[in-house]
């Protein structure tokens, strides 16, 4: 299907876009990797006046660590780069893990992380991770740059905090305060569909103590969910079968799926569970080895 | 061009267009684009290189995709205006009938098509494999075809040719190594 007409910019610096999108007053939109709102302007569930495409912005494509470990992505920075991550396989787990699962390897190539957060579909896989890690976007508009925390940035299916004359130039993972463990887990129908339930685990550890846990659900509700309860359970103490069980259960209690073609709300919830106590499972080997 | 007054009938308004200018399997070619155009739809009835398939409206199947810069993509998700002064490669550039590309080959001699509507799409995706990673793993090649669907063969056939390509370029480099 053909798009409704529209005008197209693709400016060259990160304030000349603000201008436009100032100008737009309301009427335009961000074009980043394009493969969620391509799709949607083909079917006409939207139809912007204006897009400002984002993709000539220099020095945006970045993920990086600075010294003291807050990991930072750009807004062009791809699925498909952070898949390959080095710097992700040493220090990041939780997003090491959900990189490849982010739809389908073609369309990682153009689809970004930020772009991700910014779309805020319940389903997405990033809004879960940058939640679980305790995250935020830094959000630029003409009076400047803002920091805007996840769980208040996303704030409600396909919802972002955003002015409609602000651009999320970055997601910030904070600095872990010990040894960063966790991983995602996700059930999808087959390659690229969305998730049938996902979980998000990320937690800190010092010796064999948990210092910081954060647990997010992909799928299971109309918008991300925060499941802080079940994480909070785990901070203080060690990673043992009997405290894993209590995260999980508490998780598992925090979705709020819905039956549908992807499987029962039962099934969901269970999902939920096992993968929450699969991966702090495995996280608690790993500690009790190094410890 | 015919195409642009196909979907763009009796305009109330001027119509907003670009100009781009754009390296199609090595040759410059410059066109006269609205925004909204898709990319898929300059190669295929912009351009006449009706290799680029199309087969869904909803960015799943991958039949539509070509190499930018190098990189697969859905030439269906991106538009037109947004390929200006980069490298698009069609299956038309991989080879024609009387010189094959070695993955073309490879497809032919392994059975690698049946109807072969997504055929252009694995191809170029392979393609893009080989490049990245000379001597893949069978995992590897099922991975990244994973955003291609073949309604027809089962892939089977299709992981037996990228394969086998890979075979052929590897022989083939060594051959031009000696
Ligand atoms: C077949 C298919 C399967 C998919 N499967 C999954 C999946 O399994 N899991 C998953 O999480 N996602 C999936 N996606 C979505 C994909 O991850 C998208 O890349 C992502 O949702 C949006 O990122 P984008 O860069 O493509 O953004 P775009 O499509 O360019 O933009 C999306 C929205 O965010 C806004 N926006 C984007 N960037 C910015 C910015 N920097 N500042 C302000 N606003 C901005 C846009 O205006 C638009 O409203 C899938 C997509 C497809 C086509
Ligand atoms: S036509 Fe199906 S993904 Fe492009
Ligand atoms: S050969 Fe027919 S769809 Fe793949």
């Amino acid at each position: 299907m053909y798009p409704s007409r529209f005008r197209y910019e693709a400016p060259h610096s990160i304030e000349e876009a603000v201008g436009l999108l100032q100008a737009g007053d309301g009427e335009a939109k961000v074009l980043a990797g394009g493969q969620s709102l391509v799709p949607l302007i083909k079917l006409r569930f939207a139809s912007p006046e204006l897009l400002v495409d984002i993709n000539d912005l220099p020095g945006l494509a970045y993920h990086r660590a600075d010294p003291d470990g807050t990991i930072r992505v750009g807004a062009l920075c791809r699925h498909a780069d952070l898949e390959g991550s080095a710097l992700l396989a040493d220090r990041q787990p939780t997003m090491a893990a959900a990189a490849p699962m982010v739809a389908d390897p073609i369309v990682r190539n153009r689809g970004t992380l930020v772009g991700s957060l910014c779309h805020a579909d319940p389903q997405g896989d990033w809004a879960a991770v940058v939640t679980a890690l305790g995250g935020h976007v830094v959000a630029q508009g003409p009076g400047g740059r803002r920091t805007i925390p996840i769980g208040k940035f996303v704030n409600g299916p396909f919802q972002n905090a955003l002015a409609y004359d602000e651009i999320a130039v970055e997601a910030v993972i904070p600095a872990p305060g010990g040894t960063p463990a966790g991983g995602y887990l996700k059930l999808e129908r087959r390659v690229g569909d969305f998730a049938t339930a996902g979980a998000a685990v990320a937690v800190e550890t010092s010796g064999d103590l948990v210092t910081r846990a954060g647990i997010a659900l992909t799928g299971v509700g109309g918008s991300t969910i925060d499941a802080a309860e079940a994480a909070q359970v785990l901070v203080g103490r060690p990673l043992g079968a009997e405290v894993i069980a209590e995260a999980a259960d508490l998780a598992a209690r925090a979705a709020q799926p819905k039956s549908d073609h992807r499987g029962s709300a039962k099934y969901k919830r269970h999902l939920v569970h096992t993968f929450v106590e699969r991966i702090l499972t495995r996280v608690g080997d790993t500690t009790e080895r190094a410890a | 061009m015919a195409l642009f007054e196909e979907i763009a009938a009796e305009p109330s308004e001027p119509v907003p267009v670009r100009r781009v200018t754009i390296s199609v399997n090595g040759e410059r070619r410059t066109a006269d684009v609205e925004p909204r155009l898709l990319l898929a739809h300059l190669l295929r009835q912009g351009l006449r290189l009706t290799g680029t398939h199309i087969g869904c409206d909803t960015t799943n199947c991958g039949a539509c995709t070509v190499l930018f810069d190098g990189k697969p993509v859905k030439s269906c998700t991106m538009l037109a205006v947004q390929a200006d002064g980069h490298e698009i490669t069609t299956v038309e550039g991989l080879g024609g009938a009387s010189e094959l590309h070695p993955v073309q080959e490879a497809f032919k001699d392994e059975h690698g098509l049946q109807c072969g509507f997504c055929t252009p799409g694995m191809m170029l995706a392979a393609k893009a494999l080989l490049d990245e990673v000379p001597d893949p793993t069978e995992d590897e090649v099922r991975w990244a075809l994973s955003g291609n669907v073949c309604r027809c063969t089962g892939y089977q056939n299709i992981v037996k040719s990228v394969l086998s390509a890979a075979q052929k370029l590897q022989g083939q480099s060594a051959a031009d190594g000696s």
